[in-house]
């Protein structure tokens, strides 16, 4: 081996070595560095709130960063002294019929919209379409005692009905809908197929990620519904979670943090799984579908 | 009656003449029949709002603030008549459809079978949203509680009172400061860390949902995971504050620091959702613009300035809608668990919590209704506002 040949060598390993060491040191490390620090703002309070959630409340105001010894006795508490289960089935039937009407209303009126000529149409549609500028929030005083006269506190009529018509779901389908080619009805109509018949067996599984779309967003509206299960419920059975995990929160006169963050963490869960899993159709559903 | 019912019909009538015979000549049509379409539309919209008040407003015993508030339910009597009226002979005498992209083909027969499928959901929104609206409209108007069928007629005390109620003020005040300011963080942060966790970095998917879960926790969640953290006595953040600082504050007992608790709490819960957007409306920003922009010697900020944010703004402007009515409707859950009835001195108690203070816990049903159309209105211009002046320069390209 000459050494001009060693030479070479040595000239081409150098900045091999180097580009090893480099690639250590993420290209763009500003960029990792405040995304490491937002991930960890973001993630702290729930990381805390699931340590918290296996310490007792001596655990807790020693400031132990780790587990404690208390889940035990906090599942108890949820699930035994108090009832996070009845509130989670509350939760699950009503959630399960907002989101199971408001899907089946909106393809219904949906079709109407695209499928049939009618006098007035524009004007109905324009009806449906205006409720988008009335906010539930700022007419419930008056639902309130609307649902009062009709005798319907601590019902789930009370928490499903109100809800189960969707502007914005029956705009959704509506542009959809207007998508699909006009062979398709016309085929189905030769082959004398009735209107429910072409949505159910034709529209229906042609639609699948918008249905998805709006079912994501409406899930997770409504298992965060607050306000008015707040309002219009007083029976503790038949408390929602949203509402009912407030119940953890005292217990022999002070506040018990241990079970009120394992039953904020078991609440939080289910959302934050659907969110995560079916994030694309959450948000082409929600770019067309606020909160109704 | 210092002001005549007729005097007010004139003017309307007036005012949506002038209105419609403008647009009947600008779109070709005879104005003398806008003319008279628009007298007769303006005569009704004077009267829409006060033939169930029954002019009271104008009886001689009231006040000249009473008087202001009836001008302004006739005006907004007139608009809300005029306005559709004059759009709608527009679109007629330009023989423009009145329904864009209707579809002719593929249509079924017997046109009434339409009825039965949209009658869930008409029934359903003129239950639970239209009657509800008018029902707002008229308790607005009375004195009436719950328990106790009695119901008072007050005219319109309900919102004159507010005007000169300085709590009231107080709270119109506050809930702006607290709403601008949850979005405003909310917004710019989530737009910091977006330009981020968008580019094609080692671990990008796993950043991305580290980022965009807070979302889905509820604001009710948010509250509690913040009520652990910051209550005075107990709290991580005192207790870290306190050991590293060596202050404490009074996070949710100090009138003057509990607001900043709840929008903190809303900043952390909202992120999630404005990152997921940004990072989907910053993918669609073309990079041949920016490396032309670059090429062509623009710096970072002015790359930004001049290229992305200019993409960016249908969903900047989206985002602001959203995240507006978030701040002035969702927060209430936040408030309610970390500081139940309002905060101390009523530091946090915005417009929506006041008013399911005053109808719920107080019920003091046509005060609370009062106060639920002043939010409306407050939401509605601040929309209008919105679409007028930032919808126009809204860059649709992307």
């Amino acid at each position: 081996m000459t050494a001009a040949y060693r030479e070479t060598v040595r000239v081409a390993q150098a900045p091999s070595w180097k580009k090893t060491v480099r690639s250590w040191v993420p290209k763009r490390w500003y960029a990792h560095l405040i995304l490491i620090v937002a991930c960890f703002m973001s993630g702290i309070p729930l990381f805390y709130a699931l340590l918290v959630s296996t310490q007792t409340n001596a655990e807790v105001f020693r400031y132990q960063f780790s587990a404690g010894s208390g889940l035990e006795a906090n599942w108890n508490v949820v699930f035994h002294e108090r009832h996070l289960h009845t509130y989670m089935i509350n939760s699950v039937i009503m959630t399960a019929g907002i989101t199971f009407f408001k899907t089946i209303f909106s393809l219904l009126s949906g079709l109407a919209f695209v499928y049939f000529r009618f006098p007035g149409k524009w004007l109905v549609f324009g009806f449906v379409l205006i409720t988008l500028m009335m906010p539930t929030e700022v007419l419930i005083i008056a639902l309130f005692r609307f649902i009062n006269d009709l005798d319907w506190q601590n019902t789930f009529y009370a928490l499903i009905v109100p809800f189960t018509a969707s502007a914005t779901g029956t705009f959704l389908f509506r542009q959809h809908f207007a998508s699909i080619p006009a062979e398709m009805s016309e085929a189905a109509q030769l082959d004398g197929a009735n209107p429910l018949q072409f949505l159910f067996r034709v529209l229906v599984p042609m639609s699948w990620n918008t249905i998805g779309a709006l079912a994501v967003v409406q899930t997770i509206y409504a298992w965060n519904m607050y306000l008015w299960p707040n309002m219009i419920i007083s029976n503790p059975d038949m408390q929602t979670i949203q509402t009912g995990i407030g119940t953890l929160r005292l217990g022999g006169g002070a506040l018990r943090f241990g079970p009120l963050m394992l039953g904020t963490v078991i609440v939080s869960l289910p959302p934050v799984i659907v969110f995560i899993l079916l994030q694309k159709q959450f948000m082409s559903g929600f770019t067309l579908t606020r909160d109704k | 009656m210092v002001v005549s019912p007729v005097v007010l019909m004139i003017m309307g009538a007036v005012v949506g003449a002038a209105a419609l015979a403008f647009v009947f000549r600008r779109a070709g049509g005879r104005p003398l029949i806008g003319l008279g379409i628009g007298a007769i539309a303006g005569a009704f919209g004077s009267a829409l709002f006060m033939v169930p008040l029954d002019y009271c407003t104008f009886e001689a015993e009231r006040q000249s603030l009473d008087r202001v508030f009836g001008m302004i339910f006739v005006l907004a009597g007139i608009a809300l008549v005029v306005t559709p009226v004059s759009w709608l002979s527009g679109k007629l005498l330009r023989r423009e459809s009145l329904m864009a992209d209707d579809q002719t083909q593929g249509t079924f027969r017997h046109w009434w079978i339409a009825l039965p499928l949209l009658a869930p959901t008409l029934t359903i929104l003129v239950l639970f949203l239209y009657y509800p609206s008018l029902e707002t409209l008229r308790l607005s108007t009375m004195l009436s509680r719950l328990g106790a069928r009695r119901e008072v007629f007050v005219c319109v005390d309900n919102f004159t009172r507010l005007v000169n109620d300085p709590a009231y003020v107080d709270t119109f005040v506050r809930t702006m400061f607290i709403s601008f300011s949850i979005v405003v963080l909310s917004m710019s942060l989530s737009l910091l860390i977006a330009s981020m966790a968008y580019l094609p970095l080692r671990g990008a998917s796993i950043y991305r949902i580290l980022l965009v879960w807070p979302y889905a926790m509820s604001p009710a969640v948010a509250g509690i995971i913040f009520l652990l953290m910051f209550n005075p006595s107990g709290g991580l953040v005192n207790h870290l504050f306190g050991k590293w600082f060596g202050i404490k504050l009074g996070w949710l007992n100090d009138p003057a620091v509990a607001p900043w608790t709840i929008i903190l709490a809303s900043v952390w819960k909202s992120m999630g959702f404005n990152i997921l957007f940004y990072i989907a409306g910053l993918q669609n920003v073309p990079k041949d613009l920016i490396e032309a922009g670059a090429i062509d010697g623009a710096g970072l900020l002015r790359r930004f300035w001049h290229i992305v944010w200019p993409m960016l703004s249908p969903i900047t402007f989206f985002l602001i809608v959203t995240n507006l009515t978030y701040a002035f409707f969702e927060t209430y859950a936040t408030i309610d668990y970390l500081t139940p009835g309002g905060g101390p001195l009523q530091s946090t108690t915005t417009m929506m919590y006041r008013v399911i203070q005053l109808g719920v816990q107080n019920n003091d049903m046509g005060k609370a209704a009062a106060q639920s159309i002043v939010l409306f209105l407050t939401v509605i211009g601040m929309t209008i506002v919105l679409f007028r002046t930032g919808g126009r320069q809204v860059n649709y390209g992307v």
